[in-house]
């Protein structure tokens, strides 16, 4: 057990892990507020969301459904481009991928714990798959796919550490293949709903994907910046390059999304789609346009792509600011993506008196500490991962 | 056998695999696949075989029997709301929740003023239900015999993705105790009693008319099937195929 435990997390190589008491105390403070964050959390499920959450029976989904879709893009994302370097052999993306998997790792964890409070009866979960499981629910699908995918990371972690660099892989793949069933599912739990016309279609799996790209190459890129930065590490020239390959694979993946984002705004207003019109109304000019267009417009995509092409990917701090605006950016992009879905009231078609044009939802304290504790908690175990794993350095033989 | 030793081994080559063993390995990839991508195949088919050649299914596609079916006489309806108020009662239904509501209609008419007309939703029970496919648990289903939308309430992880699902609002939390709760014409409360629905008798316009589609000799039978008068139902274009039909007879 002792040897399992020392192969797991080495004493020597890699890199010394600073020890100041800085980042000791940011840890603690991190861990404390996950904690709050629990607490504030099980406080919501004894008492239950009604008095708790902003969430309505117009509006189920509120900030932790969008906290939680974060979280599992950002884990899929990694898991795609660790898969880059580790899996399919680019060189190029190689002294990234152990932090990545790592992450992947930390932030599905964080993901879980979000969604654990959101989902009411959290308890039940684990009989009720199994004993009523119900093949035609993406829901379903997405959750015993995660599920698979989180073991498979895990082992794919343990054999990174044991340098069993094959078998490694292999697990990578089997949890890339997972990691993109499960996402994919995700993204037709909202696509596969006739009755909400915001979301309806093919878009949302693809969508989900390609920003999951995105949300991997940024993340990386702060993840690995900061890990450096708080141990006072030199960067190698190798890591140097993968970090700017990770900036061109950003960059690209955000001229994607921007062809995406462009076509969706044309299909949603052209000829003004009943229901799917309103929402495209609400995201443009209405109560979500701040959002939009400072959010994931202006931080998500335009400032991070400028920032990149301007510095030619080689200034690695203008790389990092780049990621930490496409990061804001995409937190804007997944709240609005959950909430202006369901602000289409469902009988918008008819001429009702006293209903509304928009139904509306605003967060509460629980629901914003819980969904703020999944970022301290993915925090906190990126502090500790360097400590523990040395920086995440790839020792091949 | 350790890994470690695995890995020591030399690579044996392909040449020396008997097709037997090729084929297995193929048939091993065929099942992974299988699995992975199997649900997102499922998950495009309906949960429940529904078909229907026009709003009101006709005679060989009806799929339950008794294939319960409420008509709504909207133009009678006076807005007393008592059947709201009976279905609170009878069904345990709390202040914050409903099960069924009634909203206003208005439309300007010649001469000025407006014509407003109001209109009973509930729980569609639709044969082809988006809340019954999105359910992981299966908390929520058709009834095989009736049709009805049903709660299995003890297996409600409270994950509300039906409540998303559902076209019709139709779905509320039951935060007293802890499941999505809805209409099922009060299956438990009075239809197992030989009771009419709490709404339906409650209804002092003879607005909601409750039956077995596939009994000709039903009111609901009739209602549906008399001339120059129009049948429709809410939202037909999510392809719900709803069981709650909207008339003018």
């Amino acid at each position: 057990m002792k040897n399992l435990f020392v192969s797991l997390v080495p004493q020597t190589g890699g890199l010394e892990p600073k020890d100041s008491k800085a980042i000791n105390m940011t840890m603690i403070v991190l861990a404390i507020l996950t904690l709050v964050g629990i607490a504030f959390g099980v406080h919501s499920l004894i008492a239950g969301h009604e008095h708790t959450f902003g969430v309505t029976r117009e509006v189920p989904w509120g900030l932790l459904i969008a906290a939680y879709v974060f979280f599992v893009v950002t884990s899929t994302g990694l898991c795609i481009v660790s898969s880059i370097g580790h899996v399919f052999g680019y060189d190029n993306f190689e002294p990234i991928a152990k932090r990545a998997v790592y992450m992947s790792i930390v932030t599905i964890l964080a993901g879980f714990m979000v969604i654990a409070f959101e989902i009411e009866n959290t308890w039940r979960m684990p009989v009720a798959n199994v004993i009523g499981a119900n093949l035609a629910s993406n829901i379903w699908w997405m959750g015993t796919l995660y599920g698979a995918y989180l073991l498979f990371m895990i082992g794919e972690f343990i054999l990174l550490q044991k340098k069993s660099h094959k078998m490694a892989a292999a697990l990578g793949l089997a949890g890339l293949l997972s990691g993109i069933a499960a996402h994919s599912n995700l993204g037709a739990i909202f696509g596969l709903l006739n009755g909400r016309e915001f979301w309806h279609g093919a878009y949302m799996p693809i969508y989900f994907i390609a920003s999951a790209a995105l949300s991997g190459c940024v993340t990386i890129i702060v993840f690995t910046y900061i890990g450096y930065k708080v141990n006072n590490w030199q960067m190698s020239e190798s890591m140097k390059t993968s970090l700017q390959s990770t900036g061109k694979l950003a960059a690209l993946t955000i001229a994607i999304l921007m062809f995406f984002t462009i076509w969706k705004i044309i299909t949603g207003i052209t000829g003004h789609p009943p229901g799917k019109y309103l929402a495209m109304e609400a995201m443009l000019k209405g109560p979500y346009s701040i959002n939009f267009w400072l959010g994931e417009v202006l931080f998500g995509m335009v400032l991070p792509f400028i920032i990149i092409l301007a510095f030619r990917v080689r200034n690695i701090t203008a790389l990092f600011t780049a990621s930490v605006c496409a990061i804001l950016g995409i937190l804007a992009m997944r709240y609005d993506l959950v909430i202006i879905g369901q602000l289409i009231p469902h009988y918008h078609d008819l001429p009702l008196v006293d209903y509304p044009r928009l139904f509306t939802y605003t967060p509460t304290l629980h629901e914003i500490i819980v969904a703020l504790s999944g970022l301290t908690f993915t925090g906190l175990f990126l502090l500790l991962g360097e400590k523990l794993f040395r920086g995440h350095v790839i020792e091949k033989h | 056998m350790k890994i470690q030793e695995l890995m020591k081994l030399k690579n044996e080559g392909t040449s020396g695999l008997s097709s037997r063993e090729r084929r297995q390995f193929i048939k091993m990839g065929f099942i992974v696949t299988g699995v992975y991508f199997g649900g997102r195949i499922l998950s495009l088919t309906s949960a429940v075989e529904a078909a229907s050649s026009g709003t009101v299914p006709q005679e060989g596609e009806y799929s339950y029997s008794p294939h319960y079916t409420m008509v709504i006489r909207e133009q009678l309806c006076i807005d007393c709301e008592r059947c709201v108020e009976a279905c609170h009662s009878v069904n345990d239904v709390p202040g914050h929740g409903r099960r069924t509501k009634i909203l206003e209609k208005r439309r300007p008419i010649e001469y000025g003023g407006f014509e407003t007309v109001f209109m009973p939703i509930l729980c569609n029970h639709c044969n082809r239900p988006p809340c019954v496919r999105v359910c992981p648990t299966t908390a929520t289903y058709k009834d095989e015999k009736t049709g009805i939308v049903v709660m299995n309430h003890d297996r409600c992880i409270g994950c509300k993705t039906c409540m998303t699902a559902c076209p019709y609002n139709a779905r509320y939390f039951k935060e007293e105790e802890r499941y999505v709760d809805k209409c099922n014409f009060c299956r438990d409360t009075r239809l197992a009693q030989g009771e009419l629905p709490a709404c339906v008798t409650a209804c002092p316009a003879d607005v909601r008319i409750f039956g077995d589609l596939t009994d000709k000799k039903s009111r609901v039978y009739k209602l549906l099937h008399t001339p120059d008068t129009y049948v429709w139902v809410l939202r037909p274009e999510t392809g719900a195929l709803p069981n709650v039909y909207y008339t003018t007879a």
